[in-house]
């Protein structure tokens, strides 16, 4: 008897210590966000995301980081997600489960852990030297997409791995090849899953900076990229010039482009925990 | 082309073109063309004015960035078409870039070093050094220090050099009547030019130090490092000080005749010895044939005077910027033979 309730006495000391720890986390993102919105959120206006850097903290924009970061995201999109989903269909669908596969798949766990400053190293030598792309946005994204597709390759095996192999037999069933089996059947079951990795990973590729430090990005640009060949800037970036700047108002403007910042990456994560509900709403079987 | 049909080209222009600004233009252009066709030596051709194109790459130094990063806002304004672009690698990687021929610019908060010299050689990168403002590297404690007047150039130096780590711990060790207190350092971090340039002047060899100091490459982390810890040392460039005057305590520094505070006439004349240091741009020689370039560095020096105080550096004397544009010139001169 007196064991019962001991261990209802611990259960009910392991939810609490739960709660505690949840609240924790919660408590430093309001600390952080409320921080960051009281700081830069009346500098915010139109004239903040379409005006050119300048030395005059409140005559300075955001115009070309932002427009820095969305090339290098749908760059680094159209690089990785291809190279990254395929590879992942690869190894988990048509690779034979031998020795070697059990290597690559650890060397593969093991890469989405390397700091990204390595891949940017990678990136100089690589991208911009050999290839000689320079400091070029083409460059950044390469770099980037090789920064992702370990959690793209690992985040498309998952989903594919979570569709019920009854599917699969079913499909082998009425005929169909290893290919109309996972193009038909598979792909859309695991679509939902493999969407949440790539808008993941591309969150993940938006916030880095020192790969692209390393590769010669800049820190003033005053023009719009208008080719892949164009140098640029980017959102972490311009906050991490401004934030290491002497003046007050420059720190302002850093939290403010925070706030777009965070913004994007709120958007793309809405965006990919939509598409998921309304994929998995669709499927049946 | 003869004189004379050169002046009747200018008279056609100021008849046809209305508006005055394009007008000037135009004959700025067309002493550019007309120079350019006698093969005449003319050194301004391409600068200053006439509507350029083009990429200027400049990288180095994060101190000199606020400065290069004025300039280029302002040269867009005479030169919209000319993209320029300024990095911030730090001056020894951005060295490493210009010495590859990777940049026309270099931003330095120090000399170019021996080996970054060779490698220049040795990639056949020529350049120019120009001196384009000082920086001051201030002392400072926290604000409720009360028994630092000033640090003695020695001082520093007993505080600093790498033999103290682990031995000079106290106020008490740096001068007799000072607390029996442990201090605590602030720098910023062994990358950095400033630690480069503070080492060599007060320890005597640039990147020697001690190793148990608080570094940080960011100057704002040092502010708040130093302005919240009473026991505090710390060191960085004036105009980071500027911006945080009611934080922190600037400390006098003592090189044999008596304290002096760093401020604008201090650093310039050079009596805030020796913690008062250039800080310049290397001009790579193969990027100063082009015209923007040329112009970039022109309007560069034209307008240090009047943007270097404003992002909170020091300028050089008048005549000094003009002994860059006489080097400058001499330094394009050859190409335009």
């Amino acid at each position: 008897m007196s064991s019962l309730k001991r261990n209802r006495r611990i259960d009910k000391a392991f939810k609490y210590v739960g709660i505690g720890c949840t609240m924790f986390g919660l408590l430093m993102l309001v600390i952080f966000i409320g921080n960051i919105l009281i700081d830069g959120l009346q500098r915010i206006d139109w004239d903040f995301l379409t005006n050119l850097p300048s030395r005059k903290a409140e005559k300075s924009g955001i115009l070309t980081a932002w427009t820095g970061t969305a090339w290098i995201l749908a760059l680094t999109a159209m690089i990785a997600i291809p190279l990254g989903v395929a590879a992942g269909i690869y190894l988990e669908e048509y690779g034979k489960k031998n020795r070697l596969a059990a290597m690559v798949e650890v060397n593969i766990a093991n890469l989405a852990g390397v700091p990204s400053i390595i891949y940017g190293l990678l990136g100089l030598e690589v991208f911009g030297r050999l290839m000689n792309l320079g400091a070029s946005l083409l460059a950044g994204a390469f770099t980037l997409a090789i920064l992702i597709l370990p959690i793209l390759i690992v985040a498309t095996r998952e989903a594919l791995k979570a569709v019920p192999n009854t599917l699969r037999e079913a499909s082998y069933a009425m005929g169909a090849t290893k290919w109309q089996t996972i193009w038909h059947q598979i792909l859309p079951a695991a679509g939902g899953g493999i969407l949440t990795g790539i808008i993941l990973s591309l969150s993940r590729a938006m916030g880095e900076t020192a790969p692209l430090i390393v590769i010669g990005a800049l820190a003033y640009v005053p023009f719009v990229p208008k080719s892949p060949m164009d140098e640029f800037t980017v959102l972490p970036m311009q906050i991490f010039n401004w934030v290491s700047r002497p003046q007050h108002e420059f720190l302002v403007n850093g939290a403010a482009a925070i706030i777009i910042l965070l913004l994007i990456t709120f958007i793309m994560n809405g965006i990919a925990v939509y598409l998921r509900n309304k994929w998995q709403k669709k499927i049946t079987w | 082309m003869q004189d004379g049909d050169y002046g009747t080209f200018v008279e056609i222009l100021t008849v046809t073109s209305m508006n005055l600004k394009i007008h000037t233009l135009l004959i700025i252009v067309a002493t550019g063309f007309f120079a350019a066709s006698c093969g005449s030596k003319n050194t301004e051709s391409g600068s200053e004015s006439g509507v350029l194109t083009g990429e200027v790459k400049i990288d180095g130094s994060s101190t000199v960035y606020p400065i290069t990063e004025a300039i280029a806002e302002e040269f867009r304004v005479d030169q919209p078409k000319v993209k320029v672009t300024v990095g911030v690698s730090g001056t020894g990687g951005g060295f490493n870039k210009f010495s590859r021929g990777e940049t026309d610019i270099n931003d330095a908060s120090r000399p170019i070093k021996e080996q970054e010299a060779a490698i220049c050689t040795e990639n056949n990168v020529k350049f120019l050094e120009l001196t384009i403002a000082y920086d001051g590297l201030a002392v400072l404690v926290n604000k409720q220090n009360t028994w630092v007047d000033h640090f003695t150039v020695e001082e520093l130096k007993k505080i600093w050099e790498p033999s103290a780590q682990g031995t000079i711990t106290k106020w008490s060790q740096i001068r007799e009547g000072w607390p029996d207190e442990p201090f605590n350092l602030y720098g910023p971090g062994v990358a950095s030019g400033t630690y480069d340039y503070f080492t060599e002047v007060i320890v005597g060899k640039s990147g020697s130090s001690r190793g148990d100091y608080t570094a940080s490459e960011d100057d704002n982390v040092l502010v708040q490092g130093i302005s919240g810890d009473v026991n505090s040392i710390g060191f960085f460039g004036l105009a980071y000080y500027e911006e945080n005057i009611d934080k922190l305590k600037l400390v006098g520094v003592d090189s044999g005749t008596g304290a002096i505070e760093p401020t604008a006439q201090t650093v310039k004349d050079g009596t805030y010895a020796p913690l008062s240091r250039p800080v310049f741009i290397y001009v790579n020689d193969v990027a100063a044939k082009r015209p923007e370039v040329i112009a970039f560095v022109n309007f560069y020096l034209n307008n240090a005077p009047t943007l270097v105080p404003d992002v909170g550096y020091i300028p050089l004397p008048q005549a000094e910027y003009q002994k860059g544009l006489d080097a400058f010139k001499s330094f394009v001169a050859p190409v335009n033979q």
